[in-house]
């Protein structure tokens, strides 16, 4: 606080405290989560030497850590999904804000928080009996449980937050600077790509990176449809094959483990990474709304 | 009235709502080509909607609607088949916020003729300048024209908003109280650069102040209540009003 503001009253001191142990618990317990993680799996390299850890064979039952496949495959998993879900949830905010007439935008913004509320379980249900049996019969797969089948399902869970914050970003833009750019002779359709998704720019790449993060972490519904088999998908056709993701072997694993034992810091270990990951789009995501503050950017 | 051989704009009897709210009533203006027209009147009275009607720039609003004709050079411009895109490309326009697009200064100047016509790099250049100087930004920007245009001054994005209208060349160019936001020093070069102006192109501004108004006027018309109460030529409106109403307001007896 200021030296040179005015006494603020007893009940605004007592509020701002508060508010400052909220704000400071909520850093602290992500610290201390980090904490925890780092202390139960960082051991595990004690053990097992760091080039072991990013091998290729994970077969803990045999001794084996290499992490290798299961980074690969949440990889691919996720990528997959966002090149499918970005486009998709970036048109889709564009004609939900843009384009579609008063009602139907009425009727869409509900229908798309809905979708967010989707317990991942059922989306899993979609997937194993939908999405795989159609992997299966329209590309040939020996399973549908593959790779696709999983970044479908993610997508579509990545979908209504992408598209939720691309709409929050577009919406902010400034009627006027449509407005500006109509009356240059600009159709709306030029007023779109050239001016409103460039203005919004800082908060679709939230969007973008939210819906990463959202795909990333995922547990439940990749688990049921990626077939989890821990191969390295380097192969071609490792799309149309079964991964096992870091998120699914860590809830498959966990439950069976001694605790304390190599396998258990291992699967901490991966734990950390997962964290890691996360923080670091979530990261990019938040630098990416300071830079446009600090240019005093368009809001 | 203004002679309707010499109107470049003439508005025949328009009437427009906002649903059930009519905001302009039976409007009969002329307005003379290669001249400053200035439409002042209180808040809500309807300037902006009627400068709107010029460049159809209403069109994407719900629920409205129009009765009566709007004349560019004795065509309809609401006719069936209009060119909207090129209507406004004849017809500029500038708004009270200084609002530059996402990118650089000669990306915001260059903005309207990329999206049509000219793509030749030797007419795109000269362009660029001379819509500049014309609106009296070039010595202040030639160093950075391709710096963001978010970080120039207020007054300065306001008269790279008027420069991005001149570089379509237009015939019309319409003003919404371009200076509302700029220090006299500013307001005074946008002034000067609307004087010169004025022979090659037909200016309609929405000033914000009666004495701004008074200062341009060439042909002046006063809207209240979505009423147009009088208008004429020259300073007649600012010295020598005929009606009551007028009067009052720019005495500042009135709102
Ligand atoms: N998009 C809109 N939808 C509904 N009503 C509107 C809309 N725009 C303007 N109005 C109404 O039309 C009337 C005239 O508004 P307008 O903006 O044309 O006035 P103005 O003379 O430009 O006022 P100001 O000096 O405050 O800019 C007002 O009563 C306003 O509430
Ligand atoms: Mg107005």
């Amino acid at each position: 606080m200021g030296k040179n503001k005015p006494a603020a009253s007893r009940a605004d001191r007592a509020v701002e405290a508060l508010l400052r142990v909220a704000g400071l618990s909520t850093i602290g317990m992500v610290v201390l989560i980090f904490v925890f993680l780092l202390q139960q799996g960082l051991p595990v390299f004690f053990r097992v030497p760091l080039r072991d850890f990013l091998g290729t064979r994970w077969y803990p039952t045999e001794g084996y850590y290499g992490a290798l496949p299961l980074i690969l495959g949440s990889l691919l998993v996720t990528v997959v999904a966002v090149v499918v879900a970005v486009p998709l949830g970036i048109c889709t905010a564009v004609f939900v804000r843009e384009l579609a007439p008063g009602w139907v935008r009425e009727l869409l913004k509900p229908a798309i928080e809905v979708l967010a509320g989707i317990p991942s379980v059922v989306l899993g249900f979609l997937g194993m009996t939908v999405i795989a049996p159609w992997v299966r019969t329209t590309l040939g797969a020996p399973t549908g449980l593959t790779a696709l089948t999983g970044a479908v399902i993610l997508a579509y869970m990545a979908l209504p937050t992408i598209i939720s914050v691309a709409e929050d970003a577009l919406d902010a833009v400034p009627k006027s600077l449509r407005d500006a750019s109509l009356a240059m002779g600009a159709t709306r359709w030029q007023t779109i790509w050239k001016v409103t998704v460039p203005a919004a720019r800082s908060g679709i790449v939230t969007a973008i990176m939210l819906g990463m993060g959202r795909a990333i972490g995922e547990t439940m519904a990749v688990m049921m449809v990626t077939g989890n088999a821990a191969r390295m998908p380097l192969t071609a056709d490792s799309l149309f094959r079964p991964v096992r993701t870091i998120t699914a072997t860590i809830a498959a694993e966990m439950g069976e483990v001694a605790n304390g034992s190599t396998h258990y810091q291992a699967l901490f270990a991966l734990g950390i990474l997962l964290f890691l990951v996360t923080f670091l789009i979530n990261l990019t995501a938040a630098s990416a709304i300071f830079a446009k503050r600090r240019q005093g950017g368009l809001r | 009235m203004v002679d309707p051989i010499s109107a470049k704009i003439r508005f025949e009897d328009v009437s427009y709502a906002y649903g059930k709210d009519t905001v302009l009533r039976n409007i009969k203006l002329g307005i003379p080509s290669n001249h400053i027209t200035v439409l002042f009147g209180p808040a809500g009275s309807g300037k902006s909607t009627l400068l709107r009607l010029i460049n159809r720039l209403n069109d994407l609003a719900d629920d409205t609607s129009l009765t009566g004709r709007v004349l560019l050079d004795d065509e309809d411009i609401y006719a069936a088949g209009t060119d909207v895109a090129a209507l406004r490309r004849r017809v500029g326009m500038v708004f009270a916020l200084p609002l530059p697009l996402p990118g650089t200064i000669r990306y915001n100047v260059l903005y309207g003729p990329t999206l049509g016509s000219i793509q030749k790099q030797a007419d795109l250049d000269s362009l660029l300048v001379q819509s500049l100087q014309r609106a009296a930004l070039w010595d202040e920007v030639k160093d950075r024209l391709d710096s963001p245009a978010n970080r120039l001054s207020g007054g300065q994005q306001q008269r790279l908003c008027i420069a991005r209208s001149l570089a379509q060349q237009p015939e019309v160019l319409l003003l919404d109280e371009p200076t509302s936001g700029l220090d006299p020093i500013s307001t005074a070069k946008v002034e000067e650069s609307l004087m010169e102006l004025e022979r090659e192109c037909t200016i309609v501004i929405v000033p914000h102040s009666v004495q701004q108004g008074a200062r341009l006027s060439d042909y002046a018309a006063f809207l209240l209540m979505g009423e147009l109460v009088e208008q004429g030529p020259d300073k007649q409106l600012f010295t020598a009003p005929k009606d009551k109403r007028t009067e009052d307001y720019v005495t500042g007896r009135f709102g």
